[in-house]
C-alpha cells in the first residue's frame, strides 16, 4: 500500500475507512534461513537490510511483544552524529546518512526533523573540549559550528545565560542533529521488511538456543520450535538473557533510563538542547509536548521506571537551565532499559558459536543507530564480513583493551558511561 | 528504594553508591589469565529478578555492603557487610 497526498485526501472524504494493516501477521514457519530475536528498531531495520541490500528474504522476526513496544517505543527520539572517537564517528556518521534517505527509502513519514542540536558547554576548558570534538566532526564530513554566548543566545533565548554554578558560555551547534517520530520508524521498518517477504512474527518469545557441535541450528520459542541457519540477537536490555541461553556471558549491565513528559504546549524549543552538566537534554514533540531526560538511576534494573532520586535531579537541571518551563505539568515519567557496556560503545559481532550473531550494548543511545545498525548487522549476518563503518564494534575489544571506544573518557568500567 | 544499612538503619537510597554485581568480592588471583581477568572486570550474569550487588555507603557509615535486590520490581530484601560475605 503506497502512500500519497492523494491517498490521504480521499480517506479524509470517505472517513478513514480504507487504511489497512501494513504488515501481515503470520504464523512461524518451521524453518527459516535467517532468524532475527527481537523486533525492535534495530532487529527490523536488519530484517529490512537483509531483504534489501542482500536479497535475503526467507527471514523470521521474533517479536515477544508487540512490534514498537519496546525501547523503539520508549526512547526521546535524538538523532545526531556527534561523536568524536574513530569507530563511533564514522558509524553515526554513515547511519544519519541513512536516516536523511529514510523515508524516501521506506515511503513511510517517520517525521524525521532535522531541527538542530546544540550541546551548551559552561567553562573555557569545555570550549576547547567542544571545539576538540567540533573539528572532528566537520573531519569525519558531519557538520559543527561553534557558538559563542550571543551566538546560543540568537537560538535558544530563554535559557538562563547567567546561572551563578553553570554560566552558558556558548555552544556546539550539530544542524543535521534532530529527532523523528520514534514508532513510526519501527512502523516503516515493519511495513518495508513485511514488503519484501520477511516473516514478523509477534508474541513469540525465544526461549532456547539450539547449538549443536558449536553451530547454531535453531531456536525454541513460545509458538514452537523454528529451525534457523542463522540466527541474530538484537535484544537491547535483555541481551544477557538472550545470550545466557547460548552459554555467553556479555559484557553488559542493563540500567534504567528516566525519560517525561509534559502536556502540549505551543511551540517554544525549536531545537534538541543538551545540557552535559546537568545531565538533562530537551526537544518539542510535534504534539507540543516537552520531552525530556536524565542520566540513568545508576544500579542495575529491569524495572522499567526510575526512582525519584533521578526524577529530582531532571526537574533540578531543567529549572537550572531554563526556568521559563517551570509552570509546564510533567504528564508522564518512564524508564527505558538500558544494555550498558563497560566502554559506552555497542557491539556489532560474530560470537563464539558459528552462525549466531549478536548486536547489543547500545546504552542510552540507541535510537539514533537503527537504520546504522540494521544495515551494519545486516551486512555481517549476510557476508560474514564486517561492514566498514562498524567494523570496530568487536566483542573481544574489552578483553585485549585493542579499540576501546570511551567517548567520555573515564575508563573502560561498567557504570562509569 | 531503600537500603537497611546493618549499621546505620534504613535508608534513603541517596546515601548509597552503587558498584556492580557483588562476584566483584571474588577477585581472581593476579596470574589467573586474561580470560578469568576479563571475565571478572567485564562480563556479568545481569540477571531479572534477584540479585546481590555492592553499594557503598557514601553518606553515611561508608561501610561496603552487599544488597539483595529484586532488579525487576527495586524491592529490597536485605543487606549485609560486605567484609562479613568476603571473609
Amino acid at each position: 500500500m503506497g502512500y500519497s497526498g492523494f491517498r490521504v485526501l480521499k480517506e479524509g472524504l470517505f472517513g478513514q475507512t480504507g487504511w489497512k494493516p501494513v504488515w501481515r501477521d503470520p504464523d512461524p514457519k518451521p524453518e527459516y534461513d535467517i532468524v532475527i530475536i527481537g523486533g525492535g528498531g534495530h532487529g527490523l531495520s536488519t530484517a529490512y537490510y537483509l531483504a534489501k541490500e542482500h536479497g535475503l528474504t526467507n527471514i523470521a522476526v521474533l517479536e515477544k511483544g508487540y512490534i514498537g513496544g519496546g525501547n523503539v517505543g520508549r526512547n526521546t527520539t535524538i538523532v545526531r552524529a556527534n561523536y568524536f572517537l574513530p569507530g563511533n564517528s564514522e558509524f553515526y556518521s554513515h547511519s544519519l546518512k541513512l536516516w536523511e534517505g529514510l523515508e524516501q527509502d521506506l515511503n513511510y513519514n517517520v517525521m524525521h526533523s532535522q531541527r538542530g542540536l546544540i550541546n551548551l558547554f559552561h567553562s573555557d576548558g569545555q570550549r576547547d573540549a567542544f571545539a576538540r570534538r567540533g573539528n572532528a566532526m566537520v573531519n569525519q564530513g558531519d557538520d559543527a559550528i561553534l557558538l559563542d554566548r550571543d551566538g546560543v543566545r540568537e537560538h535558544l533565548p530563554y535559557l538562563d545565560f547567567d546561572n551563578l554554578r553553570f554560566p552558558i558560555y556558548g555552544g556546539l551547534y550539530h544542524p543535521r542533529g534532530g529527532t523523528a517520530r520514534h514508532d513510526a520508524v519501527a512502523w516503516g521498518y515493519a511495513r518495508g521488511a513485511d514488503q519484501r517477504g520477511v516473516d514478523l512474527i509477534q508474541n513469540c518469545e525465544v526461549t532456547g538456543i539450539d547449538i549443536h557441535n558449536g553451530k547454531v541450528t535453531g531456536v525454541q520459542t513460545t509458538r514452537g520450535a523454528i529451525r534457523a541457519k542463522k540466527v541474530g540477537i538484537v535484544v537491547a536490555g535483555r541481551s544477557g538473557q538472550v545470550a545466557e541461553m547460548a552459554g555467553m556471558r556479555l559484557p553488559i549491565e542493563s540500567h534504567v533510563l528516566q525519560a517525561f513528559v509534559t502536556e502540549g504546549l505551543k511551540p517554544i524549543i525549536d531545537h534538541v538542547v543538551s545540557f552535559g552538566m546537568g545531565h538533562f537534554y530537551i526537544s518539542q514533540s510535534d504534539k507540543g509536548g516537552l520531552v525530556f531526560g536524565g542520566d540513568l538511576d545508576f544500579y542495575s534494573s529491569y524495572a522499567s521506571r526510575g526512582n525519584l532520586p533521578m526524577a529530582e535531579h531532571v526537574m533540578d537541571a531543567a529549572m537550572t537551565l531554563m526556568p521559563v518551563i517551570g509552570k509546564a505539568k510533567v504528564l508522564r515519567s518512564w524508564g527505558g532499559i538500558m544494555d550498558m557496556t563497560p566502554d559506552g560503545s555497542p557491539i556489532i559481532d560474530k560470537t563464539g558459536t558459528e552462525g549466531l550473531f549478536i548486536d547489543c550494548g547500545w546504552c542510552y543511545g540507541g535510537f539514533k543507530a537503527v537504520p546504522g545498525s540494521g544495515f551494519s548487522f545486516a551486512h555481517l549476518m549476510a557476508t560474514g564480513r564486517h561492514h566498514e563503518p562498524a567494523a570496530r564494534f568487536r566483542l573481544d575489544r574489552f578483553r585485549t583493551g585493542r579499540g576501546l571506544m570511551d567517548e567520555e573518557g573515564t575508563g573502560s568500567q561498567h557504570n562509569l558511561h | 528504594m531503600r537500603i537497611p544499612c546493618p549499621i546505620c538503619g534504613t535508608r534513603d537510597r541517596r546515601e548509597f553508591t552503587y558498584q556492580g554485581a557483588a562476584e566483584l568480592l571474588r577477585r581472581p588471583a593476579p596470574d589467573a589469565g586474561d580470560a578469568a581477568w576479563d571475565d571478572y572486570l567485564h562480563n556479568r550474569d545481569n540477571p531479572c529478578g534477584e540479585a546481590r550487588d555492592l553499594w557503598f555507603h557514601e553518606a553515611g557509615c561508608g561501610a561496603w555492603l552487599v544488597v539483595e535486590r529484586d532488579t525487576a520490581t527495586h524491592e529490597v530484601m536485605g543487606a549485609e557487610l560486605a567484609e562479613k560475605v568476603a571473609s
